[in-house]
């Protein structure tokens, strides 16, 4: 296909920007009152994201060898506060190919924090606040959905009741046909992308917590009363959007290396190309990071709903398209 | 066999479906934090103008449907078929009665109309957006009634009927929107 012509004028106004540029210097503002120091960290990494959902961008240099552009800063900011950074922020680029459309660009930018002491319902007050400040509205506590509760209210089933069949069978009568290919998982992902997630936040802001286990990512996983597993991770929502996600941060090194190596055999098993994991990660981990919580959120996204837009690159300069 | 991956989706792209053509009318890419990626499309079936909602996961292939629109000049029905001409190269087309659906009640010989093709023939075939044709039939005109109201019905030179009001004779010239049937103004 041709590569259409690109137009050299911003796509964004320059009245958008300049929106977008208070609503920057408002977080760092927020931040620096509560003493939570900004770090710059590497764009470019030695090490990628090997999260099989996640296409990580890399380069070659003239000498051949093979970089990653981050997906997110997570791996050098953990190695920072396994070495007694504190509670720190960083507001900057974060690569994923192949995410292209109104609410993705390829490269984007990522305000990112970790709070030591914090597990991940006081990230979730902390969130409340900045937004009521950047919103200029009264803050008032948030609703809290458990992903078990949402997904049953979407398909009338009970998290024991969830196989592939079932969740097809409830799902593909409001979402029409699905896939053929998908499995369990990636039918629960229809139910949250598709149908549940787009309702979600339309008043106040919210939050989506205790995520299955085997989407626990980067967050450690307790069981409940009951003896199920649960990731204890979040996803904030806003106007139907996913704002950010965050984690009461695994901290167990030999834990985080199973998981590097389940993904890379899930890669593998897919036929997508192998990312190593990052060992600076795992020692840092076993070196000890403290007890915390983190959470990345789309400055993109954010800005453009502040700012009633439909789309982020009515708040970006220069999109995909006209980078 | 050429085809598209999601991330080709555009409106107006043409793509094959259940063995159908259909074109893509709406593409949204959602993608849950730390999930599947999908595509969810709204698409119209260029057999029968019906719109579905599909997913895709992100990354798929879809088929390409070979389906392309041109500028084609109406020549002759010929009782059965329609019969078209491209202007330049003077190649033939023809229609069937299944593509006629939206155009034949409006059209008259030498009208331009824009001809969808689906592997060569003519799938479905659009009227201009305005024609002018002259009434054929309908009651006696009421001079002086400019009241606006009622309207009667009115037969046109291609069979087509349409309300027009009351002024009307037979023999005038009318303008007529043939996407929504309805009358204009006299021509």
């Amino acid at each position: 296909m041709s590569t259409p012509a690109r137009a050299w004028q911003p796509a964004a106004s320059i009245e958008a920007l300049r929106f977008r540029a208070e609503v920057v210097a408002r977080i760092r503002a927020f931040f620096s009152a509560r003493e939570v120091l900004e770090v710059t960290t590497p764009v470019l990494s030695q090490a990628g994201a090997t999260d099989p959902q996640i296409d990580s961008l890399s380069l070659r240099d003239a000498q051949g060898r093979h970089w990653w552009l981050q997906s997110s800063p997570e791996f050098h900011m953990k190695r920072l506060l396994a070495a007694g950074s504190g509670a720190i922020y960083q507001i900057g680029p974060a690569f994923r190919g192949d995410e292209l459309g109104r609410w993705h660009n390829a490269e984007f930018s990522m305000l990112e924090w970790y709070r030591p002491q914090f597990d991940h319902h006081a990230l979730m007050d902390e969130i409340e606040v900045l937004w009521s400040e950047l919103a200029h509205s009264r803050h008032t506590p948030w609703p809290r959905y458990r992903y078990v509760d949402l997904i049953e209210q979407a398909t009338g089933l009970a998290w024991a009741q969830c196989s592939a069949a079932r969740l097809r069978a409830a799902l593909e009568p409001q979402l029409g046909t699905l896939p053929q290919d998908l499995d369990r998982s990636g039918l629960l992902d229809a139910a949250m992308g598709l149908l549940i997630s787009p309702q979600l936040g339309m008043d106040t802001p919210c939050f989506v917590h205790d995520f299955p286990p085997e989407q626990a990512a980067l967050a450690r996983v307790e069981k409940d009363a009951a003896g199920q597993p649960w990731a204890r991770r979040f996803e904030w929502f806003w106007r139907g959007q996913e704002l950010g996600n965050g984690f009461h941060e695994l901290t167990d090194g030999p834990e985080q290396a199973r998981r590097f190596a389940a993904d890379r055999d899930q890669r593998r098993r897919q036929g997508q190309s192998d990312v190593p994991a990052d060992r600076c990660l795992i020692e840092a981990l076993s070196h000890g990071l403290p007890d915390c919580a983190g959470v990345a959120v789309g400055i993109d996204r954010l800005c453009a709903l502040l700012y009633g837009a439909e789309n982020v690159s009515s708040v970006m300069a220069f999109p995909t398209d006209r980078a | 066999m050429s085809s598209y991956s999601t991330n080709q989706f555009k409106g107006g792209l043409k793509i094959m479906l259940d063995g159908d053509p259909y074109t893509i009318v709406e593409n949204e890419f959602v993608k849950p934090g730390k999930g599947q990626a999908f595509n969810r499309v709204k698409v119209r079936n260029l057999k029968n103008g019906r719109v579905v909602e599909r997913t895709f996961k992100s990354g798929e292939s879809v088929e390409a449907a070979d389906v392309h629109e041109l500028e084609l000049q109406y020549l002759y029905n010929d009782g059965e078929f329609w019969h078209f001409m491209e202007p330049k190269s003077f190649e033939q087309y023809t229609a069937d009665d299944t593509a006629m659906a939206s155009a034949k009640n409006w059209i008259k010989e030498q009208d331009t109309c824009t001809v969808t093709l689906y592997n060569g023939s003519p799938l479905s075939v659009e009227p201009p957006n305005f024609v002018e044709l002259e009434v054929t039939e309908t009651d006696p005109g009421v001079r002086g009634d400019t009241s606006g109201g009622g309207g009667k019905p009115a037969t046109l030179e291609t069979g087509a009927v349409v309300r027009v009001p009351l002024f009307i004779d037979v023999g005038d010239k009318l303008k007529v929107d043939t996407r929504n049937g309805e009358y204009v103004s006299r021509a």
